[in-house]
């Protein structure tokens, strides 16, 4: 009996390996169709989508050399302003966020909690619903440039950082803090050496959010920006596609490979982190 | 004892305080710069025929009543609607489904996860560039395309949607997943209980929460959606109406608004940002529910 129940498990286990191991090929498959067709010559992209590109196709990295210029913008550049503005606004972010929450957990005034319903309130407000207004007002104080688009970032999105590192704070006793102050610690002190060690979990959370969020983004920096100055790599994808009536498909292939592997290298390295930070911010709808 | 740490924490609350411009001073300035000044003044030109913002003039609730008589907009409204419930439906079930299958201790469970989350780090604009020429790899067997017929646009933009947000919803599942408690899972089992009812009556009711959280996002992730959307088909085919106006079949909400934005007719900026109100009501409606929904059950746990 207890041996029938066994295997009947075992076989149950195996049929359910099969089917996972099935649904993995499938989803894999998207990433492999774009392999295989940076590598092809553009007028095969279309008409022999899934083949290997072997003989007459091969096209070598022609596709990635002609993608490096193409659309009259060097790749590199929009590679470069992706990486300034992800950075600089999830440091931004980071830092003034965190400090806020801070400040609104332990003052607890009227204004903090005015202000933290502001947040909790702009976490449910659609960027559609601002984005017009708030392109006006971003070119109108020259907030325009890839140094200058982490401020409006910082504005647009501080309510769930705020919100997630609120909630946290709120758990850590404040005898550590009170312990800091009779010991002489101002409330400056006390923030940067010990509150700011004990927030490290919750900041690699939101700093998840906010690089995935930044990087990907498209709306905001293609309304904010001077797009013939500066673009981000979403914005020069979105132009290579959306300004031509035919479209070089192997050498798109190979500009969305390239914008792909630091993004795969960046998750292998740090999924743990990334899978909690995604679990811990499912608040945001 | 008690008195002294009371005064001791408000006197750290009282020094604190006098720092507040610096610790608050660069999310308030950012805040209103990035989010409070744009809402407000969003609101404003709503009810305002404008070609710039400094010539506003205000005329009252006639851009709604445009935004309301829009075909394209009221057609963009229902394929929305219908995109969000299908996929709503179609993302849960199979999320739920991976991550049941998951939990079971089967090997290579934490590659397969890898594996279903990546799509997620993959931007909205490149997904879509991916799966249209997928799409049209496909499609140029029968010799048509995604852009040609609108049921394409619609199961495409579906089949793009779960393959991204399937991994994102199995996160949250597998986290409700193994806080199922193992005795109540061992007494269903001593007790007799087939798998399907130990499923069915011990093991969802004790992932409400979780499926709940996941509903309300993929609802909301499908309102807004606007990469794919754009990327994918960004609103074809078109259909010209008798009467002139083109609807754009596979156009979604947001698209419409962006659209409306960018045309050219005099009024169409304040149609445009009526519009946005008007789908700001609706994204944050939901929301709200969901806020108020998650709120009561956490209280009654």
């Amino acid at each position: 009996m207890n041996a029938k129940t066994l295997s009947a498990e075992a076989r149950r286990k195996t049929i359910l390996s099969v089917v996972l191991a099935v649904i993995c090929v499938i989803y894999v498959l998207p990433a492999v169709a774009v392999v295989i067709n940076s590598f092809k010559l553009n007028t095969f992209v279309k008409t022999d989508t899934f083949a290997l590109p072997t003989g007459e196709m091969w096209a070598g990295f022609s596709n990635f050399i002609k993608g490096m210029t193409f659309g009259n913008y060097p790749f590199a550049k929009s590679v470069l302003y992706s990486v300034v503005i992800t950075l600089l606004s999830t440091a931004l972010i980071l830092l003034c966020t965190s400090m806020a929450a801070w400040y609104i957990a332990r003052v607890n005034s009227l204004f903090c909690k005015a202000l933290y319903f502001l947040c909790v309130f702009s976490m449910v407000v659609p960027f559609q619903m601002v984005m017009f207004t708030l392109s006006k007002t971003a070119n109108n104080l020259h907030l325009n440039t890839p140094w200058t688009i982490p401020i409006i970032y910082l504005g647009f999105g501080a309510g769930l950082a705020i919100f997630m590192f609120v909630g946290f704070v709120k758990s850590i006793p404040l005898e550590i803090e009170e312990a800091a102050a009779i010991d002489g610690c101002g409330p400056l002190r006390t923030y940067f050496s010990v509150v700011v060690p004990m927030l490290k979990p919750t900041m690699i959370s939101v700093g998840i959010l906010e690089i995935m969020w930044v990087w990907n983004d498209f709306l905001l920096p293609y309304l904010v920006l001077d797009k013939n100055l500066y673009r981000t790599i979403p914005i020069h994808i979105q132009y290579l596609k959306g300004s031509y009536g035919t479209v070089d498909l192997g050498a798109t292939m190979a500009l969305i490979l390239l914008s792909i592997i630091p993004v795969i290298v960046f998750y292998l390295t740090c999924q743990k982190h990334i899978i909690k930070g995604v679990a811990a911010g499912a608040v945001k709808g | 004892m008690k008195k002294k740490k009371i005064t001791n924490s408000n006197s750290i609350r009282r020094s604190t305080r006098r720092w507040g411009l610096f610790f608050l001073g660069p999310v308030v300035a950012a805040f209103t710069i990035g989010f409070v000044w744009p809402f407000l003044q969003g609101i404003w030109l709503s009810m305002c025929s404008f070609k710039t913002i400094s010539n506003a003039k205000f005329i009252g609730l006639g851009n709604y009543a445009k935004a309301f008589s829009d075909v394209g907009f009221r057609h963009a409204f229902w394929y929305t609607a219908l995109f969000a419930i299908v996929s709503l439906v179609l993302i849960n079930v199979l999320a739920f489904a991976v991550a049941y299958a998951l939990t079971q201790g089967i090997k290579g469970s934490n590659l397969y996860r890898t594996v279903f989350f990546m799509p997620n780090l993959i931007g909205g604009i490149v997904l879509g560039y991916i799966w249209s020429m997928i799409f049209d790899g496909i499609l140029s067997w029968y010799n048509t395309s995604i852009l040609l017929e609108s049921k394409y646009g619609f199961w495409g933009l579906i089949i793009l949607m779960c393959w991204q947000q399937i991994g994102y919803m199995m996160i949250i599942y597998i986290a409700g997943l193994q806080n199922v408690p193992g005795e109540m899972l061992e007494a269903a089992r001593i007790d007799g209980a087939t798998r399907w009812q130990t499923l069915f009556k011990v093991t969802i009711p004790n992932v409400m929460p979780s499926i709940t959280i996941c509903m309300f996002l993929s609802l909301t992730n499908g309102f807004k959606l606007f990469d794919q959307n754009l990327a994918l088909t960004a609103g074809q085919p078109f259909i010209i109406q008798p009467g002139g106006a083109t609807i754009k079949t596979t156009e979604m909400l947001a698209l419409n608004i962006f659209n409306t934005f960018n045309a050219s007719g005099a009024s169409s900026q304040g149609v445009a940002q009526a519009k946005a109100v008007v789908f700001f009501v609706l994204v944050a409606g939901l929301g709200l529910c969901q806020l108020g929904y998650t709120r009561k059950k956490e209280v009654q746990q």
